[in-house]
């Protein structure tokens, strides 16, 4: 298939119908609109479902209805109407009901603004709704990655029975770039615990409901499990410019993409840095910051907010080296000579040091 | 309640294994429950039909949580109030499936009020059936939006009052108001004369479906002797009294009569074609090839184009980044979005580049393509020195400030008007550009315009615009 220029919200689409989704419940909302709007248009015509839900409850509801009769669904909003999608993951999650949501991220709290941020992390990666749970967040930096990792995320998400969270910002999903379409799913995986239509699933129940103490507890021991295995085998990340890094700038998602430009910039006038960049934020690449944590100086997290990843990465380095901070909200996004101002910081402290 | 009665239907599974505990013959029930009733009624239906194996069930939160415990059908049991939203899901994956939604009154009424309005609005291929108990049941007694005008509950203590809860909601009368539901009745089940027409407004919402007829909904007014604080034997002559008289029994709405009968066929799984259905076909349309770069320092351009909304500024710039595609250069594009493009100005960034591209947004541009006056004024400063600079000297009746880079002052809207439509003055710009600095094969992006401007009505307009722009270039600069 030829290569395309569209933008990511339009890939994810096109990306979620190639990894054979077949049914989309979403709710209008800036800056994810798009995504409602391509898949009004493609999903009738492979057969597939689109209805504009009365709400983000009603559509992650519904997501929840067509994941329970087997066919890989999914819907898409933006921060406030994730916040609304909530009750409805933990619902998922409980029920081991595998499903694709992507968030474009906005400004919030409250209306905030339609512009880019990264302040969803805690509500997506740490929890969000009730309960003892982790789902997998993937946070794709470009047009590709919109498709490519939502298709993944279909693959990921029936692998394991849980949703899957697709992390993007405003700029990812509006940018257009290029994208290669990879050949389509001929089938999906038959779903042998789901209802369906036929005697052969009249004795399957989907639930969440584990009244008995010990049997909820083992429940949970089950989603914990399943979490730590999905820490083993669906770690991933990017690394740029590592290979003799004394500094270490960490960033996701459109960040990582300023951030490469102003490593560039940094290299160009010898400072020493490379750029990690988790593209899984659960699981989060712990191994390979730890790694490096052996042979550099020190780290830096950027974030379009006031520092919510960077829990993570001073969770994983246990205070091994320093890690500064430089966040941006309210939809500003730094630039990248902004960045490399910060990355001079880190430099002229080495040498104050 | 014991098992005989229900060992009657086969949609009842013979013992309740799922049930917690050891008793696995009862329900959970309260002695004078009115689920029981009603799952009887609907077991039976089931049998009668033969649909019993393509059942699927959906339960709400409330006594009636358990449901699952003793129907052998399909079973989803879901958050409060979202019945109506996953039921929706399931039918339209398997529209030859009977969706079967069970809601007490909190879950329907109360939390899951827009749910259950907006399925019944779209006329789901469903059947409700929703149980008045006047009452949350399974949290113990308090107030539901159909408890009774002075009806004491344990958040009611004083007796429900008008001034502070209002009025109770009338589910069927609610819903009858709208257009797409075909069967709405309420039925009470109190003595055998009620459960007799009870009986047949389950299995006529149960037909409905069964023939594909629509949206239907069953409300009973069923006992809950439990949340009442009153004996079992009590509560019927209570529905009489107290219940009936708010909530008239009988169809509220019936066109079953009237409507088509459309049975849901399954969906199978279709994957063929998705080339020509995704829009992601190769193209047909000649491709736009690089060109001969005329200084070395034109390269891997950072393009910003701006001016007014309506000026096909977003559009120019997909137009760069399309043929940047084509003619195998990286190309990124990103827009200003929302409310910022209304009206006002717009503005986007586009990155044409041999090595890969880092950040799409453009900070310092090589190049700036400036439509309006204020496009000039807030953006000139960001222009690299030495950087490019060209501008609608048609409607920009300013100098710029500059003096450090180059400009080139092209009427593009004149030229655009002498063409035909002022509409292609962003065509003339790019003709303008592409001549100036050799990144792209002018014939080669002349002739792949189709690839980039859709409205076929518009080509070659906008083809000669591309061509007068590059000729006003090489003859005046
Ligand atoms: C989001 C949420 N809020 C509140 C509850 C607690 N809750 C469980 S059942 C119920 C009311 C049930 O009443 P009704 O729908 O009338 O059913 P009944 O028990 O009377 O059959 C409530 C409030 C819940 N489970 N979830
Ligand atoms: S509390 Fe009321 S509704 Fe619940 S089981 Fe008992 S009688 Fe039935």
């Amino acid at each position: 298939m030829a290569k395309q220029l569209l933008k990511g919200n339009d890939a994810v689409v096109k990306g979620a119908i190639l990894a054979g989704c077949r049914a989309y419940y979403g709710y209008p909302i800036t800056p994810a609109s798009e995504i409602a709007e391509a898949a009004a248009l493609y999903f009738p015509r492979v057969g597939g479902t689109f209805l504009q839900a009365e709400s983000e409850i009603g559509a992650i509801n519904m997501v929840y209805g067509a994941s329970s009769a087997g066919i890989r669904s999914m819907t898409a909003s933006s921060s406030p109407g994730i916040s609304l999608k909530m009750e409805g993951v933990s619902y998922l999650v409980g029920a081991e009901l595998p499903c694709v949501i992507v968030d474009i991220v906005r400004g919030g709290p409250g209306l905030g603004n339609i512009a880019p941020e990264q302040g969803d992390y805690f509500q997506i990666v740490k929890g969000g709704g009730h309960g003892n749970y982790r789902v997998p967040v993937l946070a794709p930096n470009s047009v590709q990655e919109m498709c490519d990792l939502t298709m993944l995320g279909f693959e990921i998400a029936d692998r394991y029975r849980t949703p899957v969270f697709i992390m993007a910002d405003g700029f990812t999903g509006q940018m257009m770039e290029p994208c290669e379409f990879p050949e389509p799913r001929e089938d999906v995986p038959d779903k042998p615990w789901a209802v369906g239509p036929d005697a052969s699933r009249i004795d399957n129940l989907v639930s969440s409901i584990y009244l008995d103490p010990d049997d909820l507890e083992g429940h949970v021991e089950k989603l914990r499990k399943k979490a730590e295995e999905i820490e083993t085998n669906e770690t991933r990340f990017e690394e740029y410019r590592l290979d003799d890094a004394e500094h270490v700038v960490i960033g996701y998602g459109i960040v990582s993409r300023i951030l490469k430009s102003a490593v560039d910039m940094a290299r160009e006038q010898g400072i020493k840095v490379g750029l990690l960049r988790p593209i899984s934020l659960f699981p989060f690449p712990k191994a390979p910051i730890r790694k490096l944590a052996e042979r550099v100086r020190d780290f830096l997290v950027v974030e379009l907010s006031t520092g919510q990843m960077v829990e993570d990465v001073r969770l994983t380095l246990e205070g091994a080296r320093p890690v500064r901070f430089y966040g941006r909200t309210g939809g500003n996004v730094p630039k990248d000579s902004e960045l490399f101002e910060q990355i001079r910081k880190l430099q002229e402290e080495k040498i104050h040091a | 309640m014991p098992k005989e009665i229900y060992a009657k239907a086969e949609s009842f599974y013979v013992d309740f294994e799922r049930k917690t505990g050891p008793d696995k013959i009862s329900t959970h029930y309260c002695p004078g429950c009115g689920h029981g009733n009603l799952h009887k009624m609907i077991a039976e239906t089931l049998d009668e039909f033969g649909v019993r194996d393509k059942t699927i069930f959906v339960w709400p939160v409330g006594c009636s949580v358990f449901g699952y415990y003793y129907f052998h059908t399909g079973n989803v049991q879901v958050a409060h109030g979202r019945a109506p939203a996953v039921a929706t899901g399931i039918k339209r994956a398997h529209p030859d499936s009977i969706v079967l939604v069970y809601q007490g009154d909190g879950d329907l009424a109360g939390i899951g009020g827009n749910e259950i309005l907006q399925a019944a609005n779209r006329g789901e291929n469903i059947t409700v059936f929703f149980v008045n108990n006047a009452i949350y049941g399974m949290t113990g007694g308090q107030m539901a939006p159909t408890t009774l005008p002075g009806m004491k509950t344990t958040t009611t203590p004083l007796g429900r009052t008008r001034e502070n809860e209002g009025l109770p909601i009338r589910v069927v009368e609610l819903l009858s108001a709208l257009e797409a539901p075909t069967y709405l009745e309420r039925v009470s089940l109190t003595d055998a004369k009620q459960m007799n027409r009870a009986r047949r407004a389950v299995r006529k919402a149960i037909q409905a479906q069964v023939e594909g007829k629509g949206f239907t909904l069953v409300e009973a007014l069923a006992p809950c002797p439990t949340g009442w604080k009153i004996a079992p034997t009590d509560s019927r002559d209570w529905i009489h009294e107290q219940m009936e008289p708010l909530f008239p029994l009988g169809a509220k709405k019936d066109v079953l009569e009237h409507v088509e009968s459309i049975p849901g066929e399954p969906r199978p799984f279709v994957a063929d074609g998705m080339g020509e259905k995704l829009d992601i076909l190769a193209s047909s349309v000649t491709q736009a090839r690089k060109g001969t770069l005329k200084e070395e320092d034109y390269a891997n351009p950072r393009i910003k184009v701006a001016g007014f909304g309506g000026q096909g500024i977003l559009l120019l710039g997909v137009a760069f980044s399309e043929c940047g595609m084509q003619a195998g250069y990286e190309v990124s594009w990103l827009p200003s979005y929302g409310p910022e493009m209304r009206g006002g100005t717009a503005n986007c960034h586009v990155r044409i580049s041999d090595p890969k591209i880092g950040s799409p947004m453009v900070e310092e541009s090589d190049v700036l393509i400036a439509m309006n006056r204020p496009s000039l004024e807030k953006f000139e400063p960001d222009v690299r020195p030495g950087g490019l600079l060209l501008l609608d000297s048609s409607l920009i009746d300013i100098e710029p400030q500059r003096d450090d880079v180059t400009i080139l002052k092209i009427p593009a809207t004149k030229i655009a008007d002498d063409i035909g439509t002022t509409k292609c003055a962003n065509m003339v710009m790019m003709g303008a550009y592409i001549e100036r600095t050799g990144i792209l094969d002018l014939e080669s992006v002349i002739e792949a315009l189709p690839s980039y401007i859709k409205r076929k009505k518009t080509i070659p307009m906008n083809q000669q615009a591309i061509a007068k722009g590059a000729e006003y270039v090489r003859e005046h600069f």
